[in-house]
C-alpha cells in the first residue's frame, strides 16, 4: 500500500520514532490482569482522516480508507499479527504447479446484510476489480490471473500536440483464467507459475463484495456491507470530514474477532491535535505521531506506547541516466556513496534507534529475508574504503564536481535532517560537494522522477502491500515495473525473479528472490538505508495495543478498560 | 440609502472576478500534478489517472478551466473535489462551524475589549489601565500558535476543563477554547483602540455639556462617550469578521476544528483549485457583506453620517 500524501509528509518521520530500543519501555506487566478486566463491549476511538475514495478495496490503496476496509471486510486469507498468512474465508488453497490454484471456500459464510458468499462472488467481485472500465486503483493486483490482459485492456490516444490519453477499452468482461467450479470451489489459472500468489489473498484488493456493490459502486463506497470483524454502525456512519463509526460484527467467525464493542474513527488533518487528544484520554488510539513527538513520545507515554518493525524500507535511488555513475566508473562511485553512509550513526541520531540500518532490500520481518547476501557488505560505512572505490573511479573518468550532488526530496516529512546528514558524509568522506534539492511537495518530486528530469539522487520509500520478498523486490526494480521510476532494468535481475515466481515452494522461491537481490547488490541501482519500525500510543481507557507486519494497528485485538 | 446599498452590492462583481481569477490562477500556477500527488509511490492504472485528469479538465488551458469553473458557480454546481465529494456538501458542512466559532471569538472580542476599554479610558493612567495596557501588550505579542497550544495543554491536558480538540459534533461549548484564542489578539486591539477613543472623547465639548445638564454618569458614558467612540472599534471589528472566517487556518489546525480554514488547508495540498476557489469566493462574499454592515452602523452611531448626497 502507497503512503498518503499526509502520511508521506508526516507519517514519515512519526513512522521512524521509536525504535526497537523502545519496545522494552513499551509492553506493560500488567496485561494479563487487566486484560481479563476489559470490557469487549465497550467502543474506542482511533485516529484516521477522511478517506479519498468511497470503501471499496479494490479502490482503496490509501492509508486513511485502508483502515476502515481492513475492518470492514475478510479476504480468502488474513495476515497474523508476524505477517503469517493463515486462512479465513478459505478451507483450503492448494496448487500442485503454482499456476492452476484450487480454492476450497468455508460453508455459510455471509456479508452483514446476509448475502451468502460463495465461490461466484470471488469471480463477479475479481471481475469487477480487474476491469479497466470500472477505474479501480488496484486493479493491476490481479494481473497474475489469466485473461486480465483482455478485461484490464485500454487504448492510448495521442492528441496532436503530443499529449497521451488512455482510456479503458476492456475486450472481454470476464477473466479466462477464474471460474466458480461450484458454490465453494474457486479454480485460478495464472499467466505463468507464481510460487507466492496465495500470499497476496488477504491483501484487500481481494476481498469479497455483495452484489449491490457491483451494480452502483459508488453508493455502496459510502455506506459499505461487508464480511469483517466490524460494519458500519448504521447507514450513514461515515460522516465526511468527522468520523466513521463502525461497531463489531456478532456474525463474524474469522481470526481476527473483535475484543471491543466497536472502532470509532475520529478524523484529524494533523496527526498534533491527536497526540495532545491522547494526553487527555479524549482518543484512545493513534498510528500517526507528529514529527516533534518522536523524541518525546516514550517519556510522554510511559507504559501506553509500542513500536514494532515493519515491512517498510528507505532507499535512495540513482538514476542511470546521471552521467556521472554511468559505467565501471559509475559502479564505484555507487559502492563509495553507499560506504560513505554511516547508517548505523544516523539512525541512532537522527532518528533516535526508531529506524534499523538496512540489511537488504526488503525489511528483516519479511519471510524469506536473508542477512549476509554476498554484495551486502556495501551497506557498512567504510570511510577509508569509500574514499578508495572513488580514487578508483577518478581514474577511469575524473568526476564532475563543479555542481554539488543534490538529493531531491520533499522537505515537509521530516527529511531535511537525515539528509543533510548523508550530504555530510558525501563531503567528509568523499569531498565532493551534495545537498538537498529540497520541494515543497512530494508531488512536485514524482512528477520530476517520473519524467527522468532530477539532475541527482532520489529518495524513495516502500510499504510492502503483502508480506513477500517478490513485493519489495518486483514492482520496484524489475524492468519496465510500475514504481521503477528510475528505470533500472537488469535482464538477469527479472529472470530470476521470473524463476523464483515459477518455483514450486515459497523456499525455492526465496532463494531465487535473495540470489536476485545478489543482482542488485552489484548494480546499486538504489542504496538501502533503513528499515521502518511504527510507533503507536494509546490513552488511559485501553489495555494495550499492538501493530501487524505492515505497520497497521490491530484495532481488533485492542481491549477497552 | 436603498441605493447606497445597491451601489455597494454592485462593486461585489469586479471584486469578486477580480479575487476568484487571481486566487485560480495562482493554484493553476503551482507546480506538481494534483493527480499524480492523490497517489503516492504506488500509481494506479494509467486509465484512472487520465480519467481523473479529463473529468477535472486538468489538461484544458487556464482560460478554459477557469471558464468552466464559472460556469459552475452560476449555475449552483460547484462540482466534485478530487476525493469525488461534492464540493457545495463539503462547504456546507465547514462553513457553520466556522460560523459558530467566528462568531463566538467575536463576541469574546467585542464585549471584553470594549468593556475593559471603557473602563481603562474612563480611569486613564489608574492601575486597571496600566495593568490592561500590558496584558494586552503580551497578547499581542504572543503568536496564535504558542496562545493554542499553551491553552490547549493548560486546560484540556492538565486541568481537564475542556477537551482538547474538538473533531466531530462542533458545538458552542466545545468551541469556546479555539474562540477564545482566535478573539484574543483582536481583543487586546479592541480594547486598546476603545481605551484610546474613550479617553479621547471624554475631553469633548458634548461630554462636558451633557454632565453639566446634569445627566447621570452611566448616561454619559454610555449615550455620549461610548456611542461617539465605537466608530473605529466597529470598523475594525467589521473588518476581523472575514479574517475570522478565513483566517483560522493555524487555530482550526491546532483544535482540529473542520472548519473553513481546515479545509482550505487541505485544499491547498491537494492542489484543488476549483475547492480553493469557492472557498474564496464565499468569503468575498462576506467581507463585502460585513464592511457593508459597517457603514451602515455609522449612521446609527453617528446620526450627521448621510448616505444620499
Amino acid at each position: 500500500m502507497r503512503f498518503t500524501r499526509t502520511s508521506k509528509a508526516l507519517g514519515m518521520v512519526a513512522i521512524a520514532a521509536l525504535a526497537l530500543t523502545g519496545c522494552g519501555a513499551g509492553g506493560g506487566s500488567n496485561d494479563g490482569a487487566s486484560q481479563s478486566a476489559g470490557d469487549p463491549n465497550k467502543v474506542i476511538t482511533a485516529y484516521n482522516s477522511e478517506p479519498q475514495n468511497p470503501l471499496l478495496p479494490a479502490n482503496t490503496n490509501e492509508t486513511n480508507g485502508g483502515r476502515v476496509v481492513e475492518l470492514l471486510f475478510e479476504g480468502l486469507r488474513a495476515y497474523d499479527p508476524d505477517g503469517k498468512p493463515v486462512n479465513a474465508l478459505a478451507e483450503s488453497i492448494e496448487s500442485p504447479d503454482a499456476q492452476n490454484w484450487t480454492i476450497k471456500l468455508k460453508q455459510g459464510q455471509k456479508f452483514t446484510n446476509g448475502e451468502a458468499i460463495t465461490a461466484k462472488t470471488f469471480v463477479d467481485t475479481w471481475n469487477f476489480a480487474a476491469n479497466s472500465k470500472n477505474l479501480q486503483n488496484n486493479g493491476f493486483f490481479f494481473e497474475s490471473i489469466d485473461g486480465y490482459a483482455d478485461v484490464s485492456a485500454v487504448t492510448t490516444e495521442k492528441s496532436a500536440d503530443g499529449k497521451t490519453t488512455t482510456t479503458p477499452a476492456p475486450t472481454a468482461e470476464t477473466m479466462s483464467g477464474l471460474k466458480a467450479t461450484d458454490d465453494s470451489t474457486l479454480t485460478v489459472k495464472l499467466v505463468q507459475p507464481e510460487a507466492d500468489w496465495s500470499l497476496r489473498l488477504g491483501y484487500s484488493a481481494f476481498y469479497p463484495l455483495p452484489s449491490a456493490a457491483l451494480a452502483d459502486p459508488k453508493a455502496f463506497g459510502e455506506n459499505p456491507v461487508g464480511n469483517g470483524p466490524y460494519k458500519f454502525e448504521k447507514t450513514g456512519a461515515w460522516v465526511h470530514d468527522q468520523s466513521i463509526s463502525l461497531v463489531k460484527n456478532a456474525d463474524y467467525s474469522g481470526p481476527r474477532a473483535a475484543k471491543n464493542g466497536g472502532v470509532t474513527f475520529k478524523f484529524y488533518t494533523d496527526p498534533s491535535p491527536a497526540y495532545t487528544d491522547i494526553q487527555a484520554d479524549n482518543l484512545d488510539i493513534t498510528d500517526v505521531l507528529p514529527s516533534n513527538a518522536t523524541k518525546t513520545f516514550a517519556t510522554d507515554f510511559p507504559d501506553r506506547n509500542a513500536s514494532k518493525a515493519v515491512a517498510t524500507n528507505g532507499t535512495l535511488n540513482i538514476p542511470g541516466y546521471n552521467v556521472n555513475f554511468q559505467g565501471e566508473a559509475g559502479k564505484l562511485r555507487r559502492q563509495a556513496l553507499s560506504h560513505a553512509i554511516n547508517r548505523e550513526e544516523i539512525t541512532k541520531v537522527v532518528f533516535n534507534g526508531t529506524r534499523t540500518p538496512a540489511k537488504g532490500f526488503a525489511p528483516p520481518v519479511i519471510d524469506g529475508f536473508k542477512e549476509n547476501i554476498p554484495g551486502s557488505e556495501v551497506l557498512k560505512f567504510d570511510a577509508a574504503k569509500a574514499k578508495d572505490l572513488w580514487a578508483q573511479a577518478e581514474k577511469i573518468q575524473p568526476y564532475d564536481n563543479s555542481k554539488p550532488l543534490q538529493i531531491a526530496s520533499n522537505t515537509d516529512g521530516g527529511h531535511k535532517e537525515w539528509i543533510d546528514a548523508v550530504a555530510n558524509g558525501f563531503k567528509n568522506n568523499l569531498g565532493i560537494q551534495a545537498e538537498i534539492q529540497p520541494f515543497a511537495k512530494f508531488a512536485e518530486v514524482l512528477n520530476l522522477r517520473k519524467s527522468q528530469s532530477l539532475p541527482g539522487l532520489t529518495r524513495a520509500g516502500w510499504q510492502g502491500d503483502y508480506p513477500s520478498l517478490y513485493n519489495f523486490l518486483g514492482p520496484v526494480w524489475a524492468t519496465g515495473a510500475s514504481s521503477n521510476y528510475e528505470k533500472y532494468s537488469n535482464p538477469e535481475f527479472d529472470k530470476l525473479l521470473q524463476e523464483g515466481l515459477a518455483a514450486k515452494s515459497t523456499t525455492e522461491a526465496n532463494d531465487k528472490f535473495n540470489k536476485a537481490q545478489e543482482i542488485l547488490f552489484t548494480d546499486l541501482p538504489g542504496l538501502p538505508l533503513w528499515d521502518y519500525a511504527k510507533p503507536i500510543v494509546w490513552s488511559n481507557n485501553v489495555v494495550k495495543a499492538e501493530t501487524g507486519w505492515n505497520g497497521g494497528v490491530l484495532y481488533y485485538n485492542i481491549t477497552a478498560k | 440609502m436603498v441605493s447606497f446599498i445597491l451601489k455597494r452590492l454592485l462593486q461585489v462583481i469586479p471584486v469578486f472576478i477580480g479575487t476568484t481569477l487571481f486566487v485560480y490562477y495562482m493554484v493553476f500556477a503551482l507546480p506538481g500534478d494534483p493527480i499524480a500527488a492523490l497517489f503516492g509511490d504506488r500509481q494506479p492504472p494509467q486509465a484512472v489517472i487520465d480519467t481523473l485528469r479529463t473529468q477535472y479538465h486538468l489538461d484544458e488551458p487556464f482560460w478554459v478551466q477557469y471558464g468552466l469553473f464559472l460556469q459552475n458557480l452560476f449555475t449552483f454546481n460547484l462540482g466534485n473535489d478530487f476525493t469525488g465529494q461534492p464540493i457545495a456538501a463539503s462547504l456546507a458542512r465547514a462553513f457553520p462551524v466556522t460560523a459558530m466559532l467566528a462568531t463566538e471569538a467575536l463576541l469574546i472580542q467585542a464585549v471584553f475589549g470594549i468593556a475593559f476599554g471603557v473602563f481603562a479610558g474612563l480611569r486613564r493612567g489608574g492601575w486597571f489601565d496600566s495593568t490592561v495596557l500590558v496584558v494586552s501588550l503580551v497578547v499581542i505579542a504572543v503568536p496564535t500558535f504558542v496562545l493554542g497550544f499553551v491553552l490547549q495543554l493548560v486546560f484540556g491536558v492538565q486541568l481537564g476543563w475542556a477537551k482538547p480538540t474538538v473533531g466531530a459534533n462542533a458545538d458552542w461549548g466545545s468551541l469556546l477554547l479555539p474562540a477564545i484564542v482566535l478573539g484574543l489578539v483582536s481583543f487586546a486591539y479592541v480594547l486598546r483602540l476603545t481605551r484610546a477613543s474613550v479617553s479621547e472623547s471624554m475631553n469633548a465639548d458634548y461630554v462636558r455639556t451633557a454632565t453639566a445638564k446634569g445627566l447621570s454618569r452611566p448616561r454619559v458614558v454610555v449615550a455620549h462617550i461610548l456611542r461617539n467612540s465605537l466608530i473605529p472599534v466597529v470598523t475594525y471589528l467589521g473588518a476581523n469578521l472575514g479574517g475570522l472566517m478565513g483566517g483560522a487556518i493555524v487555530t482550526e489546525g491546532i483544535f482540529n476544528v473542520p472548519g473553513v480554514g481546515n479545509k482550505l488547508y487541505q485544499a491547498i495540498l491537494r492542489t484543488e483549485g476549483p475547492t480553493i476557489v469557492s472557498i474564496v469566493s464565499v468569503l468575498v462574499l462576506i467581507f463585502v457583506v460585513a464592511n457593508l454592515l459597517v457603514d451602515l452602523l455609522y449612521a446609527w452611531l453617528d446620526p450627521r453620517i448621510r448616505y444620499d448626497q
